[in-house]
């Protein structure tokens, strides 16, 4: 299934019309050990760029900016009592949560993996 | 550090980047007639210390003294005894100088000390959650509606009647800014007004109801029924709490529904010193911790398994998070904490259970006495250590009539409600362990004069 990512550095990983959205490797590296994930409520109405949701480590908290528009189906629950998991599978069982996208077309805007990994080599 | 003032020639060039000819330039937006040209007409010249020491002195001398006349004033700043072991241990340098504890490998005292002062809050209140404290209890009380909207995403704050204005007020002004909408309403004079009119004004967009417990009149309010009201509909209860010796006999507000405890720490430890510094305490169910604001202060272990403390969930505050902070408050109020800390631990929880039942012996007697003046009437049908009386006349003037014989007769409502007409003859009076039996007979024998 595509993967694009933000220069913000989440990741969504779209079957149809549903993305499941995340943090990238890079981006839990940067943040350092979480301790937290505020989550977003199943049925948010989420415009792109919104911050449905928040990251907190030992540094910092940071918010998840939503990559696309849509609403919000689920929220992963196993980073309720393991928020850990960000940190040591960002990209696979840390996922934050899924959103049903309201306009597809916005993710032509979005990064692949091979320019995401060029934009972050640069940074 | 050394402190180095600036040269003319440093100001000059300084001025001379921003492109202003002299420094008057920078407040040319205040009008010429409000700005100050010469010395200020009838201030004196300066004097010898001696003098001027002696002229203070006098100008103190027309103040009645707290302690030095038959005192009955409360309404949110209680006088109660303070051992001068307070003072002393308070005063000891490590504790009076230190710096805010972000490096808790130097801080491990003041660390501490936050950490022993929350145990005692969350303790003292029921909850499972104290913070490190805030500045005052009118500001607590504003920062508990704030977050009871964040937790709820509601913005509708329903506060009861009971509540002290000073803290309405407070609330009031913070919402104009962050557009919550508040219902408020001044008391109805009666002897128990029953949770039911309070109850009826929260609905499904309430995010809140602040009960005062006791409330301003002395009332004590049946908490447990308005929490169960609140949470059917979604709503969180905040239980403020302006004279904590009363919970040495009244049951904590955490173990009767209450989701966020605020309190004035004010009255244990610290004194009324003119109105502040004060102290606001703040608790809250655990589950709400990460929408709690202020600094809190946690126990951990070392590399080595030895057992300390830090500050913790410091990225909900403002010097990490910015504008997306639970609050702006970055800080505490660290002296005042640790002076509560320390009295609290001198009098323990027997200590305070006993001090409580002695305040309220007080207030029994004095109501008593009072109630028996004529055309006096006790308006409470519960008290801790302070009530409300029904005068036959404004309460305002013979508070006046009675500073003139030397006696603080207590707070009339008219003053905390101006403008209140129906308020205007009640009388709010506390007696607390300092008040003697000659006080309360000094006031009821001047009241019978002043109403006779």
């Amino acid at each position: 299934m595509p993967l694009y990512y933000t220069q913000d550095h989440e990741w969504i990983d779209v079957d149809g019309d549903t993305g499941t959205v995340g943090i990238t490797d890079y981006a839990q590296g940067q943040l350092g050990d979480i301790t937290f994930v505020e989550l977003p409520e199943t049925g948010t109405t989420l415009k792109k760029g919104d911050a449905p949701c928040v990251v907190d480590s030992v540094k910092a908290a940071s918010d998840v900016y939503a990559p696309v528009s849509g609403t919000v189906t689920e929220a992963n629950a196993a980073l309720e009592g393991e928020p850990e998991l960000v940190n040591t599978d960002p990209e696979q069982g840390g996922w934050l949560f899924r959103v049903t996208l309201s306009d597809t077309s916005e993710l032509d805007g979005l990064m692949n993996r091979a320019a995401y990994d060029e934009y972050v080599a640069g940074l | 550090m050394r402190y180095l003032p600036l040269t003319p020639a440093n100001r000059t060039e300084m001025l001379g980047v921003i492109g202003a000819a002299t420094i008057d330039d920078l407040f040319i937006d205040v009008p010429a007639e409000a700005r100050l040209s010469g010395p200020i007409a009838n201030l004196p010249m300066h004097a010898s210390e001696m003098a001027v020491e002696r002229h203070m002195g006098a100008l103190a001398a027309q103040n009645i003294n707290a302690g030095s006349v038959p005192f009955f004033l409360g309404a949110g700043a209680y006088k109660h005894h303070i051992p001068a072991s307070v003072d002393h241990l308070i005063q000891r340098g490590e504790f009076l100088t230190a710096y805010t504890p972000y490096q808790p490998e130097i801080a491990q005292g003041t660390l501490q000390v936050l950490f022993e002062f929350q145990t005692q809050v969350a303790r003292l209140f029921g909850v499972e959650i104290a913070n490190a404290s805030m500045y005052d209890g009118s500001t607590a009380c504003w920062e508990a509606v704030a977050m009871a909207g964040r937790v709820t995403k509601r913005s509708r704050a329903v506060l009861s009647r009971g509540l002290h204005p000073h803290y309405a007020a407070t609330i009031t002004t913070m919402a104009k800014f962050t557009g919550d909408s508040i219902d408020a309403q001044p008391p109805k004079l009666v002897g128990d007004p029953g949770p039911d009119g309070l109850i009826s004004g929260i609905d499904e967009e309430t995010s809140c109801v602040v009960v005062q417990y006791p409330d301003v009149l002395g009332r004590i309010p049946d908490l447990a029924t308005i929490a169960e009201a609140a949470h059917a509909k979604g709503a969180l209860m905040i239980v403020v709490v302006t004279e904590p010796v009363a919970l040495g006999l009244l049951e904590a507000p955490g173990n009767l529904g209450a989701d966020i405890v605020v309190g004035e720490g004010q009255s244990l430890g610290v004194g009324l010193q003119f109105g502040g510094p004060y102290l606001g305490l703040f608790g809250c169910r655990e589950k709400f911790v990460r929408q709690m604001p202020g600094r809190l202060c946690g126990e951990t272990v070392d590399a080595e398994g030895k057992r300390g403390f830090v500050l913790t969930l410091s990225t909900r505050e403002q010097h990490i998070r910015r504008e997306k902070a639970t609050s702006n408050i970055c800080t505490n109020a660290g002296l005042c904490a640790l002076a509560f800390s320390v009295h609290m631990t001198l009098l323990g929880g027997t200590g305070l259970t006993k001090l409580a039942k002695v305040n309220h012996a007080k207030a029994q007697q004095a109501a008593q006495r009072l109630a028996q003046v004529p055309g006096v009437s006790l308006l409470n049908t519960s008290y801790f250590n302070e009530f409300t009386l029904i005068l036959p006349r404004d309460a305002r003037e013979v508070v006046r009539e009675l500073a003139d014989q030397r006696i603080l007769a207590g707070v009339s409502l008219g003053r905390l409600f101006p403008g209140v007409a129906n308020l205007a003859n009640g009388l709010l009076v506390t007696a607390t362990e300092c008040t003697t039996a000659e006080d309360i007979e000094a006031f009821a024998t001047a009241l019978e004069g002043v109403l006779g």
